[in-house]
């Protein structure tokens, strides 16, 4: 091994070019298309600072500096937009970890296979179903003449409008995400529970402890690094509360506490075409999420040795 | 290990406890299933939970003949179809360079950073609905399968699966002769195939589920692929939207109620998809546990 190490550090340049060129090609297309689709885009964030009218060029338009940045942050609703998206998402990243450990766990005490199976199929089942078709749903369920509200008046309750209720909102929201994502999200952690090694339990058993004693002493510190890892890697979710699910379920009633950064950057920029303020949104969410998201790296790889490439 | 009385019961609350969180998981689907085939009288009353009450199939009728949902399922396969073959390409492509070590390619340090950066930043909306215009993309099938043809969470899942294959089997390949291109069609991919088929069922999951470009990136209704389609239907239909003369010309027209088509149409652009999933759950999980938890 040493000597073909040897050989290829001895390799000219033009050699080397000629042995990796079938790497370049292969790369081509995918470069292409991620210049065109990703860094063009990019390059387009300068419409951030001007006055963008889509009758000009991009180069053509009227810079105004840092203008649109002060606009939209001088608007009274805008801080409140910030506070809604990282209570929403942060609140769906700690029930994201909470309830498919313990979903995990408990599912690994059932010993009847074939049980269990059924169990996993039903609950990774909402995984595959579109927000689109989920909020269908749940504008139904959900809704005041819905089944939810239907038995809430049958035991002589309330109802709840789980959806046009600015309190309740936020909530809704959490809820009805865990309800999609628990099921797929344990299949991380009974695959990380099922990698535990049998002869610790055994030595636990041993020296007398019991089922519980052993989940807490064995199963859950082996899977807490995946627990960690999971943690860190969603940190660059915190500005990102799920469009496609909020988009689909909110309304005016709920402005107040549902509206997110990217329901306002679309309603701004494709609905009343604002495009430089909604750009400047944009890229203000794009280079928190992007600090977040490399600092979730760096520690992932400090705390847990975890490489992304 | 012999169990208590107290682990006992716990093992039947536990196994209880769990078929309730199943249940929960599902019965929201089942309402919906039974509010598609129930009459306006009974959807009206309030009288449908899990059942269908007054059983009919005029919600349905009504979405098949006069909604358009053909259409929007015809571009939605055309989609699923060509954005397979070129996004499985695109990653099959990039994830066999990139998992080289740097020995075998100097240029991967360049190509990961590249790559790496378009993954964790984008332009966002604006900009690249800008971008997707100008290249006159509006109202094409291209501008929901080009954009995302790399997809990095898809690149990373074959490039750790390349990774685990043996270098040995690569070397002797190379020893004989074979060149890059041949050593991944004739070793990689056939070694590949659990994989492969994961991806596969991701990107057909992916595309029959996306909605959101095709809201933006089409200007006319009959292009809409059948998410947008479905969006467009539960956000717009209500039964008002059946004008006096329509219910003149069509009297059991009375008989449809708002949320039971609308029910009729999420189960119709839903099913589809979930009849692929109980065969193939196993590829899937096969293929988050070897994306998540690496070697």
């Amino acid at each position: 091994m040493s000597t073909a190490v040897a050989k290829k550090k001895k390799m000219s340049f033009g050699k080397r070019l000629k042995r990796e060129f079938p790497f370049h090609l292969m790369l081509l297309p995918g470069l292409i298309l991620t210049f065109v689709f990703k860094y063009i885009p990019m390059g387009g964030l300068c419409i951030a600072f001007q006055d963008y009218s889509p009758v000009y060029g991009l180069f053509d338009q009227y810079w105004v500096g840092l203008d649109n940045f002060r606009y939209v942050f001088s608007m009274s609703t805008f801080p409140r937009v910030i506070y809604n998206t990282m209570f929403i998402a942060i609140l769906k990243i700690i029930a994201g970890i909470i309830v498919p450990v313990s979903f995990a766990l408990l599912l690994n005490e059932v010993r009847q296979t074939t049980y269990k199976r059924t169990l996993q199929t039903i609950v990774y089942l909402p995984h595959f179903i579109s927000w689109v078709a989920l909020a269908g749903i749940f504008l139904d369920v959900l809704s005041m003449d819905g089944v939810i509200n239907m038995a809430l008046t049958k035991l002589g309750m309330d109802p709840v409008y789980f959806l046009g209720d600015e309190k309740v909102f936020p909530y809704t929201m959490v809820v009805t995400d865990v309800w999609k994502t628990f099921g797929w999200n344990t299949i991380v952690y009974l695959a990380a529970i099922t990698g535990v090694d049998p002869s610790l339990y055994e030595a636990a058993y041993l020296d007398g402890a019991g089922r519980v004693r052993q989940t807490i002493h064995v199963t859950i510190p082996t899977i807490m690094p995946i627990v960690m890892l999971m943690t860190i890697l969603s940190i660059g979710n915190v500005l990102r509360a799920g469009f496609d699910q909020i988009f689909n379920l909110y309304s005016p009633l709920v402005y107040s506490t549902g509206d997110i950064i990217d329901t306002f950057v679309y309603r701004m920029g494709i609905l009343s075409a604002q495009f430089g303020p909604a750009t400047a949104v944009g890229l203000f969410q794009s280079l928190v999420s992007f600090v977040l998201i490399m600092g979730g790296y760096w520690l992932a790889d400090k705390v847990a040795g975890y490489r992304v490439f | 290990m012999k169990q208590t009385k107290a682990q006992k019961i716990f093992c039947i609350f536990n196994v209880i406890f769990l078929g309730i969180v199943a249940l929960i998981c599902l019965l929201p689907m089942i309402n919906i299933i039974a509010l598609s085939f129930s009459s306006r009288n009974m959807v009206n009353a309030g009288a449908v939970t899990f059942w269908p009450k007054g059983f009919t199939l005029r919600s349905y009728q009504y979405m098949i003949e006069s909604s358009g949902i053909f259409a929007a399922a015809w571009i939605t396969v055309k989609r699923v179809f060509f954005g397979l073959i070129i996004n499985l390409a695109m990653t099959i492509l990039v994830a066999y360079p990139l998992s080289k070590e740097k020995q075998d390619f100097q240029s991967r340090t360049f190509y990961v950073g590249f790559f790496l950066f378009a993954m964790v930043f984008n332009g966002g909306l604006i900009p690249t609905f800008l971008v997707i215009n100008q290249l006159g993309l509006i109202d094409t099938i291209w501008a929901l399968i080009l954009p995302n043809a790399v997809t990095m969470y898809y690149v990373l899942l074959m490039l750790n699966f390349f990774r685990g294959i043996p270098k040995g089997i690569e070397e002797a390949a190379i020893v004989d002769g074979a060149g890059w291109f041949t050593t991944l069609v004739r070793i990689y991919l056939p070694l590949s195939l659990p994989s492969l088929a994961t991806i596969t069922l991701f990107i057909i999951v992916g595309h029959w589920n996306e909605w959101f470009d095709g809201m933006i990136y089409n200007n006319k209704t009959y292009n809409y692929p059948l998410m947008t389609f479905l969006q467009f239907q539960i956000i717009n239909f209500k039964t008002s939207d059946l004008r006096p003369e329509q219910l003149m010309a069509d009297p059991t027209l009375a008989e449809l109620n708002g949320r039971a088509i609308k029910s009729a149409a999420i189960v119709l652009c839903t099913v589809p998809i979930l009849m692929f999933y109980p065969f193939l759950q196993k590829y899937f999980v096969t293929g988050i546990v070897m994306g998540s938890v690496k070697g």
